[in-house]
């Protein structure tokens, strides 16, 4: 009976990451079957016709996915390096500075978390067609570039580190960035590394935006490049789109392989999700 | 350089009847060892974080050394100041933590840049800055310490890593905010005759704050001893145990607490209570007051009050003895005695005390300290 106790957690959990590791199979699954067995609702892992080489090969060939790949990899992480620079003072002024209206200011980054993008999408898109910014990397970056997400996940971390330290290094004569990025934001490393994660995936699955603002197929990242990919080549062949979409999501999930541990640290430490 | 005074003139902060600070003026002499010792939330932590620069006073002025610094900044006063906390930096070591305040000053931003620091640093600085660190290392005997984390520190020595820090820019004067509250008993006993020690061969100035009036009696020179915001007496330990100000000062000061016996003062001047002249005189106003009555001031005496034991507590070469009066049972006394002696109660726990009249203390209603007299017929 203890032992089988012990063991119901793990069973239900098995069961749970299972469920949500599916998807994902599946698009591994119908990246390697053949066109004909596409829709064959089997779970084997082992196709009848190992059709991977061909779908991947169209994937990477048929389509600039270096392109799609390498803009990506140009929005996000000037996204995220923006968002950073911005939020981290920004966090550290909300949490570690005394000035008239910082509780009102903390309230509104709060409710600001609560806009979704979406509902901003019209006047930030009408804004930089009249900047002539369509078709461009920055047009792709400029609505995420300070992100109240960060601001209130690096407040929440800042919040804890010790005041005295901060006025010790006061005293010593560190500038208040000098505080802000050598000893706050140091001592804050998970919550750096559960952010970037957080904004990295975000950004290069995000398909909305890129959408709206680039019609351009060398400016796209790879989730919109996909969506060209499928309506122009071959919109029956799923298996070379999933193909595609397996290449596109390695990145991500090595990206949060190696920052893992600071992940959960910075989650768990910040009391957020 | 040299020890410098520190002046607070008018010092206040907050408004109205939750005043923080009401109107602090306070002296330190260059060379002092000052604590200012109260309960907590009696601003005292406050009052030392406005001499350090990290608070602004709403009131008043601050000198450090006859200059104005209400609008210098915290790193500009010069001041060294150890936290409660001792707030090392986690991510430096020992050595690194030791060489921060001289590194600030002495070496440009671009030389205090992790990577380019190496190149844009001049050689000559820096090994000043190594020696200035070994010294105040070793004064402290951490030397064989200087390349760890402060993590892989106990409590004790990441103190003498706090101190060290502080001491190796020979600031004007230092500042500590409670730094033994932190340690156990044993240790903090330790540091206390190692800080006292520090003091002396430094010579520099001390404002020390602690909640503690151990701490306070056994290593200043002067003690402030603070209330509701307010400094109720200034002066050297000795001054402030056999003659407090008030009774404030006498009920904070001195293990165990003083003994309060509440009196009457006469239309003539006696002062008695329960009924019987105490031998004692005032030229206060009639009415009633209260006499302050140390528990090494009170003896046998078959002349006395008498008492109920209730619990006798060995202290070693002192015994505690606790009673209650038996005229009223609302009044404790605590009785020092000497563990040798015998307690000298009867079969049922009673006995007779009485004081050493010239040795009390007369408190009137609002707590100041009053002058007694003692008639010379009356010295029982």
């Amino acid at each position: 009976m203890a032992t089988l106790r012990r063991y119901v957690p793990h069973v239900v959990l098995t069961l749970g990451a299972g469920f949500m590791l599916l998807p994902f199979y599946w698009m591994f699954l119908t990246s390697i079957r053949s066109p004909a067995e596409i829709f064959d609702i089997s779970l084997w892992p082992i196709p009848r016709n190992f059709d991977a080489v061909e779908n991947y090969g169209r994937a990477a060939s048929q389509v600039p996915m270096a392109r799609f790949m390498l803009n990506g990899v140009i929005v996000c992480l000037g996204i995220l390096v923006v968002q950073v620079l911005t939020a981290v003072p920004a966090a550290y002024a909300l949490a570690k500075l005394k000035f008239p209206g910082r509780k009102l200011l903390l309230a509104l980054v709060i409710a600001a978390l609560c806009v979704p993008i979406q509902s901003l999408a019209l006047p930030l898109f009408v804004g930089l067609a009249k900047a002539k910014l369509l078709n461009s990397y920055f047009g792709m970056m400029m609505p995420f570039f300070l992100s109240v997400f960060a601001i209130f996940l690096f407040h929440q971390s800042f919040r804890r580190y010790p005041d005295e330290i901060v006025e010790a290094a006061r005293m010593d004569g560190f500038s208040e960035m000098e505080i802000c990025w050598g000893l706050v934001l140091r001592g804050s490393l998970p919550a750096l590394a559960a952010f970037s994660v957080f904004s990295l995936v975000a950004h290069w699955n995000d398909l909305f935006w890129p959408m709206v603002v680039v019609s351009d197929i060398n400016l796209a990242p790879p989730p919109l490049g996909m969506l060209f990919f499928s309506d122009a080549e071959s919109g029956a062949n799923y298996g070379a789109l999933m193909a595609g979409a397996a290449i596109t999501t390695t990145p991500m999930l090595l990206c949060f392989l190696l920052a893992r541990r600071q992940f959960i640290a910075g989650i768990t430490m910040t009391g957020v999700k | 350089m040299t020890p410098q005074s520190l002046d607070l003139v008018g010092v206040g902060k907050g408004f109205g009847a939750d005043d923080i600070l009401k109107n602090i003026d306070l002296e330190v002499r260059p060379g002092e060892f000052l604590s200012l010792v109260g309960m907590s939330g009696c601003g005292k932590s406050t009052l030392l974080r406005i001499v350090a620069g990290l608070e602004r006073p709403d009131r008043g002025q601050v000198f450090i050394g006859g200059r104005d610094v209400i609008d210098t900044d915290p790193s500009d006063r010069n001041l060294a100041m150890v936290f409660q906390s001792y707030a090392l930096y986690p991510h430096m070591t020992v050595r690194q933590n030791i060489a921060t305040p001289l590194r600030m000053r002495r070496l440009s931003l671009p030389a205090r840049l992790p990577l380019v620091g190496r190149l844009a640093a001049p050689g000559a600085v820096k090994a000043e800055i190594d020696r200035s660190v070994l010294d105040a290392a070793q004064m402290l005997q951490i030397d064989h310490l200087l390349d760890r984390k402060p993590a892989q520190l106990s409590g004790g020595q990441r103190q003498r890593v706090a101190l060290a820090r502080a001491l190796v820019r020979s600031p004007a004067a230092f500042l500590m905010d409670e730094p033994l509250s932190n340690l156990d008993a044993k240790l903090r006993a330790h540091m206390r005759d190692e800080l006292a020690a520090l003091h002396r061969r430094l010579g520099a100035t001390f404002l020390y704050v602690t909640h503690d009036q151990v701490e306070a009696m056994t290593m200043s020179s002067r003690i402030a001893l603070m209330s509701e915001g307010r400094i109720e007496q200034l002066g050297t330990p000795d001054e402030i145990y056999t003659r407090p100000a008030t009774l404030t000062v006498a009920r904070f000061i001195g293990v165990p607490t003083i003994n309060l016996l509440p009196v009457r003062i006469g239309g003539d001047g006696v002062i008695s209570a329960y009924g019987r002249d105490l031998g004692l005189r005032s030229h206060h106003a009639a009415g009633p007051a209260t006499l302050g009555l140390r528990a090494e001031d009170l003896h046998r005496s078959d002349e006395g009050f008498e008492v109920r034991i209730h619990r006798a507590e060995m202290h070693g070469a002192d015994r505690f003895i606790q009673c209650t009066l038996l005229d009223d049972a609302s009044v404790r006394f605590t009785l020092r005695q000497s563990a040798r002696d015998d307690i000298g109660a009867d079969g049922d726990g009673r006995m007779r005390l009485f004081f050493a009249p010239e040795r009390a203390h007369l408190f009137d209603q609002s707590g100041l300290r009053r002058e007694l007299r003692v008639p010379e017929k009356a010295a029982a």
